[in-house]
């Protein structure tokens, strides 16, 4: 074996000299005519006043990082674009009730008809303007989505906070979490939404009522680190309130992960009601949502003159999922200090 | 070793019977209707007869203690909608083999194209075959399964010319439902490994033996993935949950005769005591999932120190 070693080593060993030499060579290059390097420097007063001096603002820096991101900046504008526009376009001129079965003047249901300049988005399977439909219920994902990202941050900072402090809880907080984190989330939504009536109410709860506790872990271990830092002890020591040192020197430091979070939320909570939806135990079809969209437009996927019904609604579902997506990870990364230079 | 895997264990099984009291506690609340065959045309009467049968009226604790017994037994009562009166545990022994196969070979599939994947995305990291696994994984994880189920199904059956429907005998149909289960699984793995592994790359010991002259795919695959791989296995866990879900969708839309389009049809029927039974199941899967994915871990790198690390993932 030892043979192998030394000729593996005298190997490297040439290879690694080899390429010292080629270094060496490219530095004598270019390091050749430097003169300026050891010239003076000109003496200038104000310049020498600045020392110390930082322009460094946080959500300055934040800002400008995410507006470098090019795609991301215009996946948020279509973003608002899509959440203004379900919020105008009800009030547009020529625009169909979504739940009104239309007919023509022989009172005739327009069933299925193709996209044309009345139904700019055609018409389902008993005579529903499809483009009201897509809108109004883009606007109910949006809800439920936005909806559960703020009840899970607000549940999930408020408990993270009590676990990560609190050390008389953290037993039961962390017993809690290994049941909790065991249970696979979709058995919870199933059950609970065939328990309770389905609306948007129950169902915001069944997504909610297991989903903040991933939020509040992941606040109490990062609270666990930074909490006795000397910072902190030493604010403490000045007697600041708990409260104001939560607020003031743990929370923000967490914002970017947060938000990462939230945005995440977001697209996850869209893609439940589908699934709830789809398995049968969705919102009544009174209340367009997208999930009940792409649900009837798969009955009629069979059917190639049809497909439009499903291929809308996908369209739009994946522009709002990708763009959470694609934002919520930009802004994560243009928040973490880290990356502020 | 021994203690940290007695307490694991130990855990595991708390949580099963916790899941398993709410699961029968919920079910206690579930619209009765669930219980009966044709529950329109019931008197008041019988309605509460039959319930009285089924020891629905007990206490609570009675019927709990009941339910575990019957358990033991192997008993978990009968169908009231989807086959009536056809024991539960009969129904679902047809099923659960195909829904293992298809599983397992989905997991398999994930994989032999995920981890391939991950490298070469870390390997050509910024060049163009990096672009496009990113699109590919940012598509897969932003957009809600049911619609890539939907557009594999309708456009995949055209090209390959092969059933809408899934016939059990015919190998060609296990393809799609196969490769649909497994995107998700693949999309994660690429990820998380090309980020371990883009990790891994600027750490000290690569760096030297890119200095020591050491050929750059013999950098990637000797020194870096070896490392990259081992925080892989705490995935595992996860893609399991993920193909168990996966295989809801995949199920029932290819009307696979397996316990997830299973589950689909009873739900829709509100069959309780079927709902019931694979409901447990599946939180018994996840359970076993998640256990299996930190012995693996704790076996697999011996770096973790045993029993200070919590459970979960």
């Amino acid at each position: 074996m030892a043979s192998v070693q030394d000729f593996v080593a005298e190997k490297f060993e040439k290879k690694a000299e080899a390429e010292i030499k080629r270094t060496f060579d490219d530095l004598s290059d270019t390091n050749m005519a430097t003169d300026e390097l050891f010239s003076f420097a000109d003496y200038n007063e104000e310049e020498a006043e600045r020392t110390g001096y930082s322009d460094y603002s946080y959500w300055g820096s934040t800002v400008r990082l995410f507006l470098k991101n090019k795609g991301a900046v215009c996946m948020l504008i279509i973003m608002l674009a899509i959440i203004i526009f379900t919020f105008v376009q009800p009030h547009l001129p020529n625009q169909f009730d979504p739940n009104k079965a239309n007919m023509n003047a022989l009172f005739i249901p327009d069933r299925n008809i193709q996209p044309n300049s009345t139904y700019w988005w055609g018409t389902n399977s008993i005579g529903q303007d499809l483009w009201a439909r897509i809108w109004a219920g883009t606007k109910t994902s949006l809800f439920i989505g936005f909806t559960v990202a703020v009840i899970e941050a607000i549940v999930g900072i408020t408990m993270g906070v009590l676990w990560g402090y609190v050390r008389k809880l953290d037993f039961f907080f962390t017993e809690l979490y290994n049941v909790i984190d065991n249970i696979p989330q979709t058995i919870v939504l199933i059950l609970l939404s065939m328990i309770l009536r389905p609306s948007i109410k129950t169902l915001i709860f069944a997504m909610t009522i297991t989903g903040w506790i991933g939020m509040a872990r992941f606040i109490r271990n990062q609270i666990l680190i930074i909490r006795d830092r000397d910072y902190n002890l030493a604010s403490r020591c000045l007697g600041t309130p708990t409260k104001k040192l939560v607020m003031k020197n743990l929370l923000p430091y967490l914002v970017s992960v947060i938000m990462l979070r939230m945005a995440l939320a977001i697209p996850g909570a869209i893609g439940n009601e589908v699934f709830v939806t789809y398995i049968g135990l969705g919102l009544p079809s009174t209340t367009p949502s997208l999930g009940i969209l792409i649900n009837e437009g798969r009955e009629v996927m069979m059917n190639a003159s049809q497909r439009y019904q499903l291929i809308f609604p996908v369209v739009i579902l994946s522009l709002v999922t990708i763009s959470f997506y694609i934002i919520g990870n930009a802004f994560s990364d243009a928040a973490d200090p880290k990356n502020h230079r | 070793m021994a203690k940290y895997l007695t307490k694991r264990i130990g855990r595991s099984l708390i949580t099963l019977v916790l899941i398993i009291c709410v699961v029968f506690i919920l079910m206690r609340m579930m619209p009765i209707e669930g219980y009966f065959q044709n529950f329109e045309k019931l008197s008041d009467e019988q309605i509460q007869s039959g319930l009285r049968e089924m020891g629905m009226l007990d206490p609570l604790p009675v019927q709990l203690v009941h339910f575990f017994q019957n358990m033991f037994k192997g008993d978990f009562g009968v169908s009231h909608k989807y086959r009536v009166n056809v024991a539960v545990t009969e129904i679902l022994r047809d099923k659960i083999p195909v829904s293992i196969k298809l599983g397992s070979l989905s997991i398999l599939v994930s994989l032999v194209l995920g981890i391939p994947l991950g490298t070469m995305m870390a390997r050509f990291k910024g060049k163009w075959f990096d672009k496009f696994g990113t699109l590919f994984i940012v598509f897969i994880e932003a957009v809600p399964a049911v619609v890539y189920h939907l557009l594999i199904q309708m456009y995949g059956t055209k090209w390959l010319n092969i059933p809408m429907l899934f016939d059990g005998a015919d190998w060609r149909c296990w393809i799609l439902p196969v490769f649909s289960m497994s995107l998700g699984n693949i999309a994660y793995y690429g990820m998380w490994l090309r980020r371990y592994m883009v990790d891994e790359a600027n750490k000290d010991y690569v760096r030297l033996a890119r200095a020591k002259g050491v050929s750059e795919n013999k950098v990637m695959f000797r020194h870096i993935f070896r490392n990259a791989f081992v925080p892989m296995v705490q995935y595992l866990p996860s893609s399991f949950l993920n193909t168990v879900i996966g295989s809801i969708y995949v199920e029932s839309l290819y009307s696979v005769p397996g316990m997830g389009g299973l589950l689909v049809n009873c739900v829709k029927g509100s069959d309780n005591t079927m709902v019931q039974a694979i409901v447990l199941l599946y939180a018994t899967v996840g359970v076993i999932g998640l256990l299996l994915g930190d012995v693996l871990m704790t076996v697999l790198d011996p770096r973790i120190s045993l029993g200070g690390k919590e459970g979960g993932r």
